[in-house]
């Protein structure tokens, strides 16, 4: 599904991506993990095409096309959603509004009907319920004044309306309770299938709890420097990075 | 196109001084005296040029360099003012066409025992005690060029008296219509709001043009507000792109009245919107919203000021600009607090887009406080889209135009929504959509 060849990227000349690969097939769940400031971020938003950085070297191919090319707007509807890690707050804008918005652009660009008030509303409702996420949320302006738990919910909730083919969770998990954890990871889990794929980007163990692994990478430096299966997380939960780091600079020693 | 240029102020006086000798009996009237002494001033000060600070971004050489018929007939017919009219509007139409008056595409619905609407030249007929009683009292004729001209020339322009205690339902709306299909036209209205004692009334002045030459308009309206009266103000620029419009709304409010405006400026090529509120009583409010959405190589600019007079006030205002193409914008808010207005609340706020590296934005906050216990805030802002947002929303799809309309009509709604009017603010909502499409 995803390809990532030697993925060098950069912002205002200082070079954060040193060097990418990465391959998530069909119906995988990878973990990306690594210290704050590794690049974990940036390489979400690199996939999902914020402008800000610029790509110096490597490709991407999804679905056998070209990623880099495209505009974000068309990665989305290709099937690409990166659930944010500092979700943005929309003033005038109603969450409702922009997802009905974002609904049809794609179903647009993808040669399919607009869905009228209606069916949009019900298709709404029913993944709200599977996320928890209240009504009332759902007629404010977009994550203006949500809690960080309702703006994480938010993007879990966004992802199950979408439906995309490969889902890039940027630190969902950080900064909530167990119980809303719990509800995020069952969102997710719910809308795992075959055909999907998920990258989760965490640097806790917490999350791949419940939202269980087939590969776990850790980035560092802009580089993946380790990769593994479900029991590297627990490894690294228990004995932190350090000896990560140690492994990358003795071999540039 | 003729580049020739004239003297529009020795014009205007040589006009002045001929029609002077037409007057007989009236030349002893209040109403004259004030429009002569005003003409003097006005050869006194000339037009504003840059170096006067009020001024200083707004250079109105050109359009004070056309030789514009002051009277200019028109061929404005019931089905043009429908096609270009604010949709749904019901009420009380009041129509002028090139600065006059037009009886016959005009309807007034409110019953006369709640309101009085007539004509200045008409008012000054039947009730010369009541127009004298304010007019030229609150506008200031000392200072401003243009208001001192405006007065000189006072009579036409439209006079509204409501009663106390009087609710007037039906909105009132005031179409200044400039037709310039055939020639340069200039116009100069003069307008006196009478609001009494708990009085209610909702007024709406709205300017549009026909035509391609060129106009200038210079209206001043002077808006009294009584005690505990309650009056909504709006005006509505949708002008062509050879419009010029210079505007100067001066209200003096009572003990515990309230004042509500929004003043959105659309379309027109230079446009200068003067919003004076004197709060010349205790527990008075006021709420001053305005949009101005300049694009190409248009001008607007919006001085407003809020003079506190009297203690336990206080004043609201939220400016909003979206500026594209080469235009520029320029925002003047003054907040005036006199040593008696202690306890004043004043707060103001300009927020503004630009989303053309070549369009400009001038923002000057003025607040002069000499009392002490006061709660004053102000903050302006100027800057570019949010980048962040506009990658949010096109990372879920939505195209980069789309996603640009969303955020800058969200931005805009913040004000029309502020407007109490629906059809009025479904017209400028429409409006607002097509320039963003
Ligand atoms: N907009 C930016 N401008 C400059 N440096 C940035 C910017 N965004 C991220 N960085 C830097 O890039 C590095 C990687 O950041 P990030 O991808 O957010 O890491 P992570 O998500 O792994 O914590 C950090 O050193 C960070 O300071
Ligand atoms: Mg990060």
């Amino acid at each position: 599904m995803l390809k990532i060849n030697d993925l060098h990227a950069s912002i205002d000349g200082k070079k954060i991506l040193n060097g990418i690969n990465l391959e998530v097939k069909a119906g995988e769940v990878h973990a990306i993990m690594g210290p704050n400031g590794s690049g974990k971020s940036t390489l979400a938003s690199v996939l999902a095409g914020r402008e800000d950085y610029e790509v110096t070297n490597g490709e991407v191919v999804f679905e056998g096309e070209e990623l880099l090319e495209l505009a974000p707007e068309e990665r989305a509807a290709k099937g690409i959603f990166l659930a944010f890690q500092y979700p943005v707050e929309i003033p005038g804008v109603t969450t409702i509004n922009f997802l009905k918005t974002a609904v049809n652009e794609i179903r647009k660009y993808n040669g399919e009907a607009p869905l009228d008030a209606a069916q949009f509303l019900k298709m709404v409702r029913e993944k709200a319920k599977l996320v928890k996420m209240n009504d009332s949320l759902l007629k404010r302006a977009l994550n203006e004044g949500f809690s960080g738990g309702e703006k994480k919910r938010n993007e879990i909730f966004q992802m199950a309306v979408l439906e995309p083919k490969l889902s890039i969770l940027d630190e969902t998990d950080s900064g909530l309770d167990i119980d809303a954890l719990r509800i995020v990871a069952e969102g997710v889990n719910t809308l795992r299938s075959p055909d999907k794929s998920t990258i989760v980007v965490t640097h806790y163990q917490r999350l791949l709890d419940y939202i269980v692994p087939d590969y776990v990478h850790v980035l560092y430096k802009g580089r993946i420097v380790k990769s593994g299966t479900k029991e590297l997380a627990l490894e690294l939960e228990e004995k932190g990075y350090d000896w990560i780091k140690a492994e990358v600079e003795a071999a540039h020693a | 196109m003729s580049t020739e240029t004239i003297d529009l102020k020795s014009k205007l006086i040589a006009d002045f001084r001929s029609q002077e000798k037409a007057v007989n009996g009236e030349a002893q009237s209040p109403f004259y005296q004030t429009r002569r002494q005003a003409l003097a001033r006005f050869e006194d000060l000339g037009f504003p040029t840059p170096k006067n600070e009020e001024w200083k971004y707004s250079n109105v050489r050109n359009l004070v360099g056309r030789d514009y018929n002051f009277s200019a007939p028109h061929t404005l017919t019931q089905e043009d003012l429908n096609r270009i009219a604010i949709p749904n509007v019901s009420g009380n139409i009041l129509c002028f066409v090139n600065g006059k008056y037009e009886a016959s595409l005009s309807t007034i619905v409110s019953p006369a025992d709640r309101i009085t609407i007539l004509p200045m030249r008409q008012a000054l007929e039947e009730k010369p005690d009541e127009v004298n009683a304010w007019f030229g009292k609150m506008a200031d004729s000392q200072q401003e060029a243009f208001t001192a001209l405006n007065t000189a020339f006072a009579g036409d322009g439209l006079y509204i008296h409501v009663p106390a205690g009087k609710t007037v339902e039906q909105p009132v709306m005031l179409y200044f219509i400039t037709d310039t299909r055939t020639e340069d036209v200039a116009s100069q209205p003069r307008n006196l709001f009478v609001v009494e004692e708990r009085a209610e009334v909702k007024i709406t002045e709205s300017f549009l043009t026909l035509g391609e030459q060129h106009s200038l308009t210079n209206i001043v309206s002077e808006i009294h507000v009584g005690k505990e009266a309650h009056v909504e103000y709006y005006k509505v620029q949708n002008e062509g792109g050879t419009a010029s419009h210079i505007g100067t709304t001066q209200v003096v409010m009572e003990d515990r009245s309230h004042f509500y405006s929004a003043t959105v400026s659309l379309n027109g090529a230079f446009i200068r919107n003067n919003l004076n509120i004197a709060l010349d009583g205790e527990y008075c409010e006021t709420f001053m919203y305005g949009l101005y959405f300049p694009d190409g190589k248009q001008h607007i600019d919006n001085h407003t000021i809020a003079d506190h007079r009297k203690p336990n006030s206080q004043s609201n205002e939220l400016y909003k600009g979206v500026l594209r193409g080469k235009s520029t914008g320029v925002f003047n808010g003054k907040i005036f607090v006199r040593q008696d207005a202690q306890k004043t609340n004043a707060f103001q706020s300009c927020k503004n887009v630009v989303l053309s590296p070549e369009a400009t934005m001038n923002t000057k906050p003025q607040l002069e406080i000499f009392a002490d216990d006061v709660k004053c805030s102000h903050g302006t802002t100027t800057g570019q889209l949010d980048k962040e947002a506009l990658f949010y929303l096109r990372s879920r799809g939505i195209s980069k135009p789309e996603a640009l309309s969303l955020l800058m009509f969200a931005f805009c709604e913040d004000v029309i929504s502020q407007i109490r009017i629906e059809p009025i603010r479904e017209y400028l909502e429409g409006i607002i959509t097509q320039k963003l499409a």
